[in-house]
This record gives structure tokens, C-alpha cells and sequence, in this order.
């Protein structure tokens, strides 16, 4: 359960949304510029007040407050058990497939959370679960776009994270390739418990996948609910327009 | 050719370029991933030894370190000897000197590094001297190269600190530079063509190091 209250400015753009996020696979869906990434990245706690923009809200996941600028509370990023995974990879480039996945496995300081064994086990099983098992001794310049968008998500996943954010993370794998890792990713997250929030512009995606859609349109929340309601809605509101053109 | 004198050189060198690393990459770090208007300022003091005569800031130095000031008798109380006029003093003095050819390789390497890099690694629970270890400085490796080189090589040749801070003691203070301006003093010409050489030559190989390590960077990127 997410529960957000944000607004954020940047530049002359405006973000503001309140809402509860209730259900375990969550698409935003909403045309480019809408600001998906801008709000996927305030939920990661990656963007703080800077160069005149400015932030605030309250951020809180299963009741665990991640932000909450009233009372100058911020987790940061590697605290928040949230994982974020963008549309480019941004893999290591100087770090083999294994290691880019196995990052987040140490602690803060760098002191390994996992032991040796149980970090290699922890490696080839996400691997496994993206399909990207045979690049493990692969450097990230040898990889792909598609290739390297599986195992950005691996390394994101690999840490075990309690809110996953994808951002248009499939976008150089073809529809079939995406459509099988989203379903497996969604059959892991519902095992696993980790609640994710999908962004995409991609009208196929968001209805064909979510069981809640939040549809986002310059940088307002006009419509959550189960994907079935929100694309009716948007149907209407499309023909509606139409009708008075 | 003063053996001795290019010794105590690569000597003040080295320890001074070890010194500037572990206090320069740090430093870095801190003016590329902090927050906050006083960076500025702390960017502005480490460039001031750029724009600060020598000769001031080696006047400057042994007055701070000399018996006037509570940290000179300080430090004499606790090392038994001032540090002006010695190689600690030298140390000292060259590491403020060169502190502009370390940082500012580094700061220009460190933000380089792609911000979406230093977000994925943040989300991956690294702490700052995790992301600096293992991100900024491994993908920043020919600026680290160039900081040290520079650093090695400002200190080889420095003189208005080393002769304010130092003067001209064999053994302890007296280095190529200080050799150089004797033998001139001298009109010894023919002995200093030997001591610019040997500056000449050490400059030539460390900056064939920078761009040779460039090159085979360069190289493997496109293989």
C-alpha cells in the first residue's frame, strides 16, 4: 500500500498528485511529458529541493514513511527498499553483468550483506528470472539494448526491494519479449510481495497488464482505478471531444 | 649533477603526491556530490594556491608554522623541532601549493560520470565512500592519472615555497629547483643545462604517461 501526497515544480511544470496506491502491479499511464519519471523519482527519494525546484509531500509505504517534508523527514535512496529502473540501463561500464547485479548485495558501507555463496545463488537466480542467464561473465558495452534493460533489471531486483519502479524499462525489447518478462515479473512480484508501479506511455501496455491504471496528464492525477473503468473513461472522454470537434 | 638534491626532489614528490591523492579524492567527491552554497566557497580556497604567489604563500606558511603562532609552538612542542626549515615543513607547504593540480583533475573526472550512474548505485544502498570507490574513482581512473601526475611534477619544480619555507639546507631542504638557481647564481651554465634537463626530461615522461594512458583507454573502448 503506497500512499502519496507529492508536488513538485521544475522549471514552469507542475507535479501534483495525492492518492493510495492499493494494488501490487500499478501501471501510470500517460503521454510523454506528463511527468511519470518525475514522480517515479520523487517515490525513489532520488530528487530533493535544488537550482530553484522545488518538492514536498508525504510519501509512505504499508504505513513505513519514506518522505514527509512537513516534519523534514527523508530516507535516502539505498534505505528506502526501493528499487528504480529507468529506460536506459545504466549498467557499471566497468563492472561484468555479475557484478553490476550483485551491487546492491553489499551494505551501505560496502560490508557484504550476503555472503559469497548466497551472493552468487542471489545473482543467477535474477538472472534466471529475466532470461539473461548465459551473459553473467558479460561486460555492459558487449550487451544489447534489450539485453542490458534485462539485466538492469535483475540488478534492481536482486537487492530484494518492497516497491519496484519501472520506467519504460522495456522499450528496446520487442512486444513478445516484453510481454513474457512483464508477465513473469508480475507473477514474481505478487509471490514476493513487492509492490510495482509501471510508467509507460504505451496504451497497450498499460491496459493489457494493470490491474489499477493511474492516468496522468500534465502532471495531474484525472483518473485511478481498475484499467477496465480508467479506459472506458478516457474512451469517452477521446469520443467526447470528438463530438464537440 | 646533485644526486642528492634530485633525490630529496623525487622523495618530497612522492610523498607529497601521496598525500594530495588521499586528501584530493575525497575532496572531490564532496565538491561534486555535496549540496549547499559553502561549496562554493571551499572550491574557491582550494583553487586560491592557483592564483597565490608562491613566495606569499611560503611567507605565509612559515610565519603560521614559525615560533609566533600558537600552532607553530604547537607543532614544535610536539615534534620537538619547527616545521619550517625542515622536510616535514617542505611536505607541508607543497601539499597547499599543489592542492589546485590534484583537485581540480578530479572534480572534472568525478562529474563526468553519468548522474543516472551515481542514482542507480544511491539506490543500490551505496554510501558516499562506497560511490566513491567504486564508481567515481574506477570510471575516472585518467583523471586520478593526471591529478597524480600533475601533482608529482608542480612539486618537482617548485621553488618560491620550497626556498621561503625550506631555504637552502643539503640533505633536508635543497632541491633541483634550489640547485638550479644556485648554479645560475653561479653562472655555473653548463651544470644548470644538466639540472633543466633533468626537469625537462622528468616533465616529458610524465605527461607521456597521461596521454599514453589515455590512449590505451581509448583503445580498449574501441575494441
Amino acid at each position: 500500500m503506497l500512499d502519496l501526497a507529492l508536488h513538485a515544480r521544475r522549471g514552469s511544470f507542475h507535479l501534483q498528485v495525492e492518492c493510495r496506491l492499493a494494488s501490487d502491479w500499478t501501471v501510470i499511464f500517460g503521454p510523454s511529458g506528463a511527468g511519470k519519471s518525475t514522480l517515479l523519482r520523487l517515490l525513489a527519494g532520488l530528487d530533493r529541493n535544488a537550482h530553484g525546484d522545488t518538492a514536498a509531500g508525504r510519501v509512505a509505504l504499508d504505513g513505513r514513511v519514506l518522505t514527509d517534508t512537513a516534519s523534514g523527514h527523508w530516507l535516502k535512496p539505498g534505505r528506502r527498499q526501493t528499487s528504480l529502473v529507468a529506460q536506459q540501463p545504466s549498467l557499471f561500464p566497468h563492472l561484468s553483468v555479475e557484478s553490476n547485479v550483485a551491487y546492491g548485495l553489499a551494505g551501505a558501507s560496502g560490508v557484504a550483506a550476503f555472503d559469497r555463496a548466497s551472493r552468487a545463488a542471489r545473482v543467477q537466480q535474477m538472472l534466471e528470472l529475466v532470461d539473461a542467464m548465459d551473459l553473467v561473465n558479460h561486460r555492459p558495452q558487449d550487451l544489447s539494448g534489450g539485453q542490458a534493460q534485462r539485466v538492469a533489471l535483475a540488478r534492481a531486483l536482486a537487492p530484494g526491494p518492497r516497491l519496484l519502479l519501472l520506467d519504460e524499462p522495456f522499450s528496446a525489447l520487442d512486444g513478445v519479449a516484453s510481454d513474457a518478462l512483464i508477465g513473469r515479473l508480475q507473477h514474481w512480484a505478487h509471490v514476493k510481495g513487492v509492490q510495482t508501479i509501471l510508467a509507460t506511455h504505451d496504451a497497450t501496455d498499460a491496459f493489457s497488464t494493470a490491474a489499477e491504471v493511474a492516468l496522468l496528464r500534465e502532471g495531474k492525477l484525472v483518473a485511478l482505478g481498475p484499467a477496465a473503468e480508467v479506459l472506458a473513461s478516457e474512451r469517452d472522454r477521446i469520443v467526447g471531444r470528438l463530438g464537440s470537434a | 649533477m646533485d644526486w642528492q638534491a634530485f633525490a630529496l626532489s623525487l622523495r618530497l614528490a612522492t610523498v607529497t603526491t601521496a598525500i594530495l591523492l588521499i586528501v584530493a579524492v575525497p575532496l572531490a567527491a564532496l565538491l561534486v556530490l555535496g549540496r549547499g552554497r559553502w561549496l562554493a566557497a571551499l572550491e574557491a580556497l582550494a583553487a586560491l594556491p592557483l592564483v597565490l604567489p608562491p613566495t606569499v604563500l611560503g611567507f605565509f606558511l612559515l610565519v603560521l608554522l614559525g615560533p609566533r603562532t600558537a600552532v607553530g609552538r604547537g607543532i614544535t612542542a610536539l615534534l620537538g623541532h619547527p616545521l619550517a626549515f625542515s622536510f616535514a615543513g617542505l611536505v607541508v607547504g607543497s601539499v597547499i601549493y599543489s592542492l589546485p593540480f590534484a583537485v581540480q583533475p578530479l572534480v572534472a573526472g568525478f562529474a563526468a560520470v553519468e548522474p543516472a550512474l551515481v542514482d542507480a548505485a544511491r539506490l543500490l544502498g551505496a554510501g558516499s565512500v562506497r560511490l566513491v570507490l567504486t564508481l567515481l574513482v574506477p570510471l575516472a581512473r585518467r583523471s586520478l592519472l593526471a591529478a597524480a601526475v600533475l601533482s608529482f611534477l608542480h612539486t618537482v619544480g617548485e621553488f618560491g615555497v620550497v626556498l621561503m619555507l625550506g631555504g637552502d639546507i643539503p640533505g633536508a631542504t635543497r632541491t633541483l629547483s634550489i640547485v638550479l638557481y644556485n648554479q645560475v647564481e653561479n653562472f655555473d651554465y653548463s651544470a644548470a643545462s644538466r639540472t633543466s634537463a633533468t626537469l625537462l626530461g622528468l616533465s616529458i615522461v610524465a605527461l607521456a604517461a597521461i596521454y599514453l594512458g589515455g590512449q590505451m583507454r581509448g583503445g580498449r573502448r574501441r575494441a
